[in-house]
């Protein structure tokens, strides 16, 4: 225990001010012991030291603490647990495993209850791959367990300033995460550490054990089509999706927690419906991943910190989650952080802000809500790690956050933030859900920054010439809907037939391509041949030279080739009606149909 | 001990200061005024020997030299599982009804810890209105929380007595913020039939402000209470938005810095720490939740309807005196109507689309265009459906619906003119009519 004391002097909501002797560090967790029969240990952290005064926020309920009860100082910035066994579990914000709380505390949460983020009793199959009396340095990977699909890299602890020397390794064999695995001397200081599996890391702090940082050049493929065609994700790249209530967010949030090729994806719930999670929770566990034939769960690392729970764990929340995407990628994984939702986190910085009374920025937001926003998504990241022993590898981390604005408008703060430092924008709208066009992505408004840096790796997944089609098709779509606008204000009589045929054109691109039926087993995941081939279809569709006398001709050819589009894209390959539908489609290519119509 | 003081510093709306020791933080103390009266109040802010209350009753008449006595405990509400029922309690939770105080009850903490998320299981079963617009067109799902929004002036109470009187429900908890004293009024007198199940906590408008901020808590702490031991619970409050204009009344007088609109920062947590307290326990009772959010100017983006759409699983739209079909959502429902009868989910797909065509058409025949005969058939189905089944005083069984949809349609229609499949059609359509 430190020297250090503190005791109560002011309770304002979730914050507590808090008088100290000795010496606290910022972001530093304390415990505020509640006296009586409850007996209570509050986990709180430092937020502002002014003088012999420190703020600080407390992750939980605050009744009952009173002006002189007594606050223990940790020393220790706020961290979570790394080591094997995080995967296929749901954690609070806090990193407490909420399943090992409910079979304590029951089906409500109680405050001041806290768990080991990693179960000491589970044994993970040790194996040693470093050698005694070899230098290793913060990272580098002393041995490994199976967890899951993947060998878990036990590694250097990330904190570890300069060369360590390996004194000892365990052999192999089944040890639980706090068993000694290494002992180490640290060459710098000579001080000699037993290791385990267990490294704490403080969350806020972004971890940087690799050898550098890559340019992110190519696609983290998510399976929904217009994101992968027309607003390509990079893999270690970033994404916000902002969106108002009702515009599929959820739905969209949710395929691609389900589809992306991802090796890990860590969903983090900030301070959204509790009833969403559940759906993730209840279904993975019964869903196959296609790609590695095991459960979608195994790979799923749920931060819960729902909308009800304590607003300052939220804040922690996004971090915690982060955290855990960087371990994994130091293992040369790709992990995928999806954060739904930023705007929440957001509001819980402006509740801190306006209890620590700071002055306010737009909206009431704090003024460094900008650079916190960019602090976040700037950890994500495409690294080379080296090991000694493992040799190199790319791990990534990718950030998709949603963004929930106020009155559906844009304009806030939370989303212009967000937008400054994304490489991708991905905007809902009504106009499109109403319209029941999902995924409700406007093709108008969104952007991808990486589409022509990805090019070359892009066109390797594809087709050679895939970026061109992508970008014609694109510019004729945006046409298209100007001839639609256009429509509307003059009528259908006045417009011209080639105008006409663009519209429908423009039309025949969204229903068959932009618009995907998250529900339909197969259009929910086409695989990257297909979309390649259905690019390559309705390019050819559209391009087609149809030599259309009248408009009801044209209609009727495009209604009946968005109607067999369509029935193509919820059949699977290996039906007999996939060949049937591609080939209906041929004949009207080919114009046998086409005149007859 | 008794912890007494006598001297308020200041005094802000209803917010008092004064100094004392050894308080805690969510305390709450009774404070006797000169005139014999007394009121509560509640430690909402501490810095050293400053305690900050707010007044449940207002500040009005308090005088700086009121005796203020710490209680040593927490808000709570008392319970007793009997005893609650058939009650009215004003939002401090002491009877208004003019009957007895309640007997052998136990204090519950009111505000209590949210639910492990770990714990939910995924909503399975319906609840019946007998309102076809919800019942059949937007399925309410046992533990599903949903607004209704509406304007001023909408019969949006009416409603909730309505649900309040028919809903499958074990026990019905509703709470009242902001009621007109009429509206009190009409509750306590619609809600005689189904009073041994019904719990009324009610602020008026002429209440003072804190007392509306405790109504959701008081009214959640008691449904949880019977949630917990294997009841059904469905918890009806209105007006939701008058809770948040009081939330924003106490947090101005505590100088807080507002965010959207004069309203606190937290609105949304404030709201969601709400509503997130529906929920269905496994192998327990249930919490559902309806809450009037009347739209200040029929806007939809106005801060307290926007962040309730965010937390909520869908929403209903009342307007022109109906729950509008097209604006209308229930998130959950798919979860539900897929397993109630096969022509369900198809029926009401068939029929919002014909009611959809249909005023079309009446736009249409409005600006003077002809009219096809087919039209004529859309229109006069229209009529048909906004008054056999819109109309909130319908109260049918699902089947009796169902049965209801069919027969409107073939007083219109022939079965392929529906475009419902052929093999619902044989079994469902209406053998008597043509």
């Amino acid at each position: 225990m430190s020297d250090k004391q503190g005791s109560v002097l002011g309770v304002s909501g979730n914050m507590v001010t808090v008088r100290f002797t000795g010496h606290v560090r910022m972001n530093e967790v304390a415990f505020i012991e509640l006296g009586g029969d409850e007996g209570a240990r509050l986990k709180a952290e430092v937020i502002r030291i002014r003088g012999d005064e420190c703020d600080m926020q407390v992750f939980e309920d605050t009744r009952g603490i009173r002006i002189g009860t007594h606050v223990a100082f940790t020393g220790e910035l706020l961290a979570i647990e790394l080591g094997p066994g995080l995967l296929s579990t749901t954690y609070d914000g806090l990193g407490n495993p909420l399943d090992a709380l409910a079979n304590q505390c029951g089906f409500f949460l109680q405050r001041g209850v806290y768990l080991p983020t990693l179960d000491r009793s589970t044994k993970w199959a040790w194996t040693p791959v470093a050698r005694v009396g070899q230098r290793l340095t913060a990272g580098d990977a002393l041995g490994t367990v199976p967890e899951a699909m993947y060998k878990h890299r036990i590694m250097v602890p990330f904190g570890i300033v300069g060369a360590v020397e390996v004194i000892d390794l365990a052999p192999p064999g089944d040890l639980t995460v706090a068993d000694t695995v290494a002992t180490v001397k640290l060459l710098d200081t000579g001080e000699v550490r037993e290791l385990n599996m267990v490294m704490p890391w403080p969350v806020k702090r972004p971890i940087q054990a690799y050898a550098e940082r890559l340019l992110p050049d190519r696609p983290l493929t998510t399976r929904i089509r217009i994101v992968d065609a027309f607003f390509p994700v990079a893999e270690g790249g970033t994404a916000c999706v902002p969106g108002p209530f009702g515009s599929g967010k959820t739905v969209f949030q949710q395929g691609v927690s389900k589809y992306a090729e991802a090796d890990v994806v860590i969903v983090a719930a900030c301070g959204e419906r509790a009833g969403e999670v559940v759906e993730t929770l209840r279904e993975f566990p019964e869903l196959i991943d296609p790609r590695t034939g095991r459960s979608l769960i195994e790979r799923t690392i749920i931060i819960c910190n729902t909308s009800s729970m304590p607003v300052a764990a939220r804040e922690a929340s996004v971090y915690t989650a982060v955290t855990l995407a960087e371990y994994y990628r130091q293992m040369g994984l790709r992990a995928l952080l999806l954060a739904d939702s930023t705007s929440r986190w957001a509001q819980a910085l402006r509740e801190m802000s306006g209890r620590l009374e700071e002055i306010p920025g737009e909206e009431a937001f704090p003024a460094y809500l900008g650079s916190l926003i960019a602090a976040f998504y700037e950890r994500a990241g495409l690294v080379r790690v080296e090991d000694p022993n493992l040799g190199t590898s790319e791990g990534s981390v990718t950030t998709i956050g949603t963004v929930s604005p106020a009155g559906g408008n844009f304009e806030e703060p939370v989303t212009q933030s967000t937008l400054a430092v994304v490489g991708c924008f991905l905007g809902l709208t009504y106009a499109r859900s109403y319209a029941k066009r999902f995924p409700a992505i406007s093709p108008i408004d969104s952007w991808s920054k990486y589409i022509d840096r990805m090019k070359p790796s892009l066109e390797a997944t594809y087709f050679e010439g895939w970026v061109d089609t992508v970008k014609r098709l694109a510019t004729y779509y945006v046409a298209g809907q100007r001839v639609g606008d256009q429509m509307k204000v003059v009528g259908e009589e006045d417009l011209g037939l080639d105008d006409f045929v663009h519209f429908l054109g423009a039309e025949f691109i969204d229903a068959v391509f932009l618009q995907q039926n998250a529900f339909d087993p197969v259009d929910a995941s086409p695989s990257a041949d297909r979309t390649a081939l259905a690019l390559q279809l309705t390019a050819r569709l559209v391009d087609h030279d149809w030599g259309f006398t009248s408009k009801d001709q044209a209609r009727d050819t495009f209604t009946d080739l968005t109607a067999t589009f369509r029935d193509w894209n919820i059949t699977a390959p290996d039906a007999p009606e996939y060949q049937q539908l591609l080939d209906r489609i041929e004949a009207r290519l080919s114009g046998s149909v086409a005149t007859a119509a | 001990m008794r912890k007494v003081y006598t001297k308020i510093d200041q005094i802000v709306g209803p917010v008092v200061t004064l100094r004392a020791k050894d308080i805690a933080y969510g305390e709450i103390a009774r404070i006797r005024l000169q005139d014999g009266n007394q009121t509560y109040a509640q430690v909402i802010k501490l810095r050293q020997d400053e305690v900050t209350l707010q007044v449940f009753a207002g500040s009005k008449g308090i005088s700086t030299g009121d005796e203020v006595e710490f209680l040593g405990r927490q808000v709570q509400l008392r319970f007793s599982p009997e005893n609650l029922l058939g009650r009215t309690f004003n939002g401090v939770g002491e009877p208004i009804d003019g009957r007895p105080a309640l007997q052998q009850t136990i204090d519950i903490d009111i505000g209590g810890p949210s639910f492990n998320p770990a714990r939910r299981i995924i909503p399975s079963q319906p609840i019946q209105t007998g309102i076809p617009m919800i019942d059949m067109f937007n399925t309410l799902v046992k533990s599903q929380k949903l607004p209704i929004f509406s304007v001023a002036g909408e019969p949006y109470n009416e409603l909730l007595a309505r649900i309040a009187l028919q809903a499958e429900a074990d026990v019905i908890v509703l709470g009242g913020m902001g009621l007109k004293y009429d509206d009190y009024l009409f509750f306590k007198s619609q809600l005689v039939p189904s009073k041994e199940r019904t719990i009324l906590f009610v602020h008026t408008a002429a209440d003072p402000v804190v007392e509306c901020m405790m109504v959701p808590d008081m009214a959640l702490a008691a449904a949880e209470q019977y949630a917990t031991d294997g009841k059904d619970v469905l918890v009806l409050l209105t007006d939701m938005t008058a809770y948040a204009d009081a939330m924003k009344e106490v947090a101005v007088a505590m100088e807080q810095i507002p965010a959207n609109r004069g309203y606190p920062g937290d609105l949304y947590s404030q709201l969601a720490a709400r509503y997130e307290k529906a929920v269905d326990i496994e192998g327990s009772g249930s919490i559902t939740l309806l809450a009037v959010t009347t739209m200040p100017g029929d806007d939809v983006t106005h801060p307290v309807p926007d962040n309730t759409g965010y937390i909520t699983e869908g929403q209903f739209y009342l307007k022109g005196g109906v729950i509008d079909p097209f604006g209308s959502l229930s998130r959950l429902k798919q979860l539900v109507n897929k397993d109630t009868r096969k022509d369900h989910a198809p029926l009401m797909n068939a029929m919002i689309r014909l009611y959809d065509a249909s005023r079309k058409v009446r736009q249409q025949q409005s600006m003077g265009f002809a009219i096809s005969t087919f039209d004529q058939a859309v229109l006069a189905f229209g009529e048909e459906f906004e008054a056999r089944m819109m109309d909130l005083k319908v109260n049918l069984s699902l089947p009796e619906q169902l049965d209801l949809g069919w027969e409107i349609l073939a007083n219109h229609f022939t079965p392929a003119q529906t475009t419902l499949p052929s093999k619902l059609t044989e079994v469902y359509w209406p053998k008597d009519v043509n």
